[in-house]
């Protein structure tokens, strides 16, 4: 089975996750967005490494999702922080940290 | 050109010379001690004070009679101190030279200085600040010995700077007055000046010679190039002319006379402003190698022995009238010693009987303002022989000196140098005489304004003769300005001649006392007119006005204000020079600051356009950092394609 489908399916989430991180304004949903395009990238470092037979991008994939898992714990603490003075899950509501 | 002798070497210093340093020291000392103790030494400074020159001049003296006891070859002792600078290849010691030269100024420095602490015991006597004035003296005293005993250039140069430093503090010692202050930085400043050019001298020295002692220097002098000398010499004769107020660099020594009198005896008379004679004596092997330098030594001193005169008959400032005789009787040095080996024991002898007749006038000036509430003005004065007998006398001893009356000292040296003037050229000799008469003239005129006239004293101002302290000097000062010539007379050339490195040609016997020669005659001759006009239009039945009166004549003015050097100096140099300071502060506030300022500015617009990126809005953020991720990958794709 060739690795063309994982590609492309790789590619249509991390579409998918661009496109939602870019035009969506609820700070969960575009946390998710970003966790979509990291499995995408997930997913491709595993049939590259599934089409090598090498066990490295297994590996990175690993790295990736730990990475991800201490990215959750502290992305999800200041969206609730932010929820908490603010009312409010928007990304535009916090705009105070600018020129 | 006459060759020079050879110059006999110093021999080592043993016994007694060894402790020639003492010398130097004792003053500096006293002066540290006077200088550190500040108020505490109030009560006994001017004791110390006076006490360190005695002595240098007892161990002087001592040094002298060994000199005298010792023969011709072994005069010149050489006194090695330490080795001040030592890198690579160059050595320069610190050491001193005791020889026929310099012994010669060691007494009448710490001579003349003597007398001149001890008139200033009772001249200083209700000023506040008289330890200080004490230290500054002692001050100068070290200086101005490390200069005339130093056995190299680059010593000689301290001591140089020292006495200039003196001078500066002596000068200014009554800034309150604004006046004092300004002349003390004027002379600083013109000063250095000659310094400029004394310093490049020691450099190329270093240079030529690799050394800059007098030793290696008159050795090598004979093998250097002419170009080379008469750069050297031309430089010599620039550091002389500033520390001697000879023409260009004459224009501070008028206004020095804002320092205490004293200091002007010593410092401004006898003994600092003669130091460019010294320079140019002891470079005499340099100056024998180039005959342009001598020549310009010789117009310089020809030049400022007139325009001194000159001043001299315009003033009505009784300092300053003495100021410019200064000036011109030191160009008369300056002329002797310019004409060569025939003419340096002349400079050197008239040097030594100027600063006795000198320093005497200067005293009595000083007495004569004692006893009229400080006015120095010549016109405030008159009848004071009989109110002032002491001082009268003196100054009459140094004013027969000075106008070179028969058997006084200036009779003997000043004829020396005419005569050797008119060997050298008639025209420098005619002009020489020339200046004698009016020399002549301008001196009656301050005799007879301020002794003989009629009184026109200011009211409220009662004169009365100086205390014992200020008239004991004076009389020793006028013994000296009496007999001086006659002592000295036929002794001091065949002294002097190994040190100056060549004989007078026919020794020194001619004037002697029954020769009658033609240029004496002529001299006494013009002398006598001058003395004549200045009693014709000065004597005891004329009147003189108060007030100065206003003149016309373009000679008389141009003396007033000093041959306007203040004015040349502005025109040429200040005005110059602070145009081009005005337009290089334009150019640094409108060129090199608004480069600068406006580079600053620019970029910090061009910060704050940027910081309009930093909006605050997320997803702003995110397309930004697609866009950069999708500009690495596109990059990264093209490479890999390319």
């Amino acid at each position: 089975m060739s690795a063309n489908s994982y590609l492309v399916l790789s590619a249509i989430l991390f579409t998918i996750g661009t496109v939602g991180f870019l035009i969506r304004r609820n700070a969960i949903v575009a946390f998710m967005c970003v966790e979509l395009m990291l499995n995408a990238a997930n997913l491709s470092l595993v049939a590259f490494a599934h089409m090598h037979g090498a066990l490295d991008g297994q590996i990175a994939a690993f790295f990736v999702m730990v990475v991800a898992a201490a990215e959750v714990v502290i992305g999800l603490a200041i969206i609730v922080t932010i929820f908490r003075t603010r009312r409010s899950a928007s990304v535009d509501d916090a705009n105070l940290l600018k020129f | 050109m006459q060759l020079p002798l050879e110059v006999v070497p110093p021999v080592a210093a043993t016994g007694l010379f060894s402790y020639a340093w003492l010398l130097i020291a004792i003053p500096a000392v006293s002066a540290a001690i006077l200088l550190l103790l500040g108020r505490a030494a109030d009560a006994w400074g001017h004791l110390l004070g006076t006490l360190a020159p005695v002595a240098a001049f007892v161990i002087g003296l001592v040094l002298f009679l060994r000199l005298l006891d010792s023969d011709v070859g072994s005069r010149a002792v050489g006194v090695p101190l330490y080795d001040w600078v030592s890198v690579g290849s160059w050595h320069i010691g610190a050491g001193l030279l005791v020889d026929q030269l310099s012994i010669l100024f060691v007494l009448l420095i710490t001579g003349v200085g003597g007398l001149i602490h001890v008139y200033s015991i009772g001249y200083m006597a209700s000023d506040p600040k008289r330890r200080l004035f004490f230290a500054y003296l002692n001050l100068f005293v070290a200086s101005m010995l490390l200069l005339v005993l130093a056995d190299n250039y680059l010593v000689l140069f301290v001591g140089w700077e020292g006495v200039g430093l003196a001078s500066y503090l002596l000068i200014g010692f009554w800034q309150h007055r604004p006046s004092a202050a300004t002349a003390a930085k004027k002379a600083f400043v013109v000063n250095r000046v000659g310094d400029m050019g004394m310093s490049i001298a020691i450099m190329l020295m270093l240079a030529t010679f690799g050394s800059s002692a007098f030793v290696d220097v008159n050795a090598g002098a004979g093998r250097m190039g002419g170009t080379t000398a008469t750069v050297m010499g031309l430089l010599l004769l620039l550091g002389a002319c500033g520390k001697s107020a000879q023409v260009p660099l004459q224009s501070w020594l008028l206004d020095a006379m804002e320092g205490p009198t004293p200091v002007s005896a010593l410092i401004h008379a006898a003994t600092m402003v003669t130091a460019g004679v010294y320079l140019v004596t002891r470079s005499h092997a340099i100056f024998a190698e180039t005959p342009t330098a001598s020549l310009a030594v010789v117009i310089v001193g020809t030049v400022t022995l007139l325009a001194g005169a000159w001043i001299g008959c315009a003033k009505d400032d009784i300092k300053k009238v003495l100021a410019g005789s200064t000036m011109s009787q030191i160009g008369y040095m300056m002329l002797a010693a310019g004409i060569g080996p025939a003419g340096y024991a002349f400079a050197i002898f008239h040097l030594l009987t100027h600063g006795f007749f000198k320093a005497d006038m200067f005293l009595g000036a000083g007495s004569v303002m004692h006893a009229m509430n400080d006015d120095v003005n010549l016109r405030h004065y008159g009848a004071l022989a009989r109110a002032l007998p002491i001082t009268f006398v003196t100054f009459a001893a140094g004013y027969l000196a000075i106008i070179g009356f028969p058997f006084f000292s200036g009779y003997y040296s000043k004829d020396h140098i005419i005569a050797a003037a008119f060997d050298d050229s008639v025209t420098i000799g005619l002009l020489a005489v020339l200046g004698a008469g009016i020399t002549a003239f301008y001196m009656t005129r301050l005799m007879l304004m301020t002794f003989l006239s009629r009184k026109r004293w200011l009211d409220g101002v009662h004169p009365h003769e100086s205390p014992l302290v200020m008239t004991i000097p004076l009389i020793l000062l006028a013994i000296g300005s009496a007999v001086g010539g006659l002592v000295l007379n036929n002794w001091i050339g065949d002294w002097l001649t190994p040190a100056v490195g060549g004989a007078p040609p026919g020794g020194t016997e001619a004037p002697s006392l029954v020769e009658i020669n033609l240029i004496g005659i002529l001299t006494l001759i013009v002398v006598a007119i001058g003395v004549a006009i200045a009693v014709l239009v000065f004597g005891p039945r004329r009147t003189i006005a108060i007030e100065q009166p206003a003149s016309r004549s373009p000679l008389t003015l141009a003396g007033r204000n000093d041959l306007y050097g203040d004015a040349l100096n502005e025109t040429v140099f200040m005005r110059p020079g602070r145009a081009l300071t005005d337009g290089l502060a334009a150019f640094d506030n409108g060129g090199i600051d608004e480069a600068v300022v406006g580079t600053a500015a620019g970029i910090g617009q061009l910060s704050s356009r940027l910081r309009r990126w930093q909006n605050g809005f997320v997803r702003s953020y995110a397309l930004t950092m697609v866009a950069g991720v999708a500009v690495v990958g596109a990059v990264l794709v093209l490479g890999r394609l390319g």
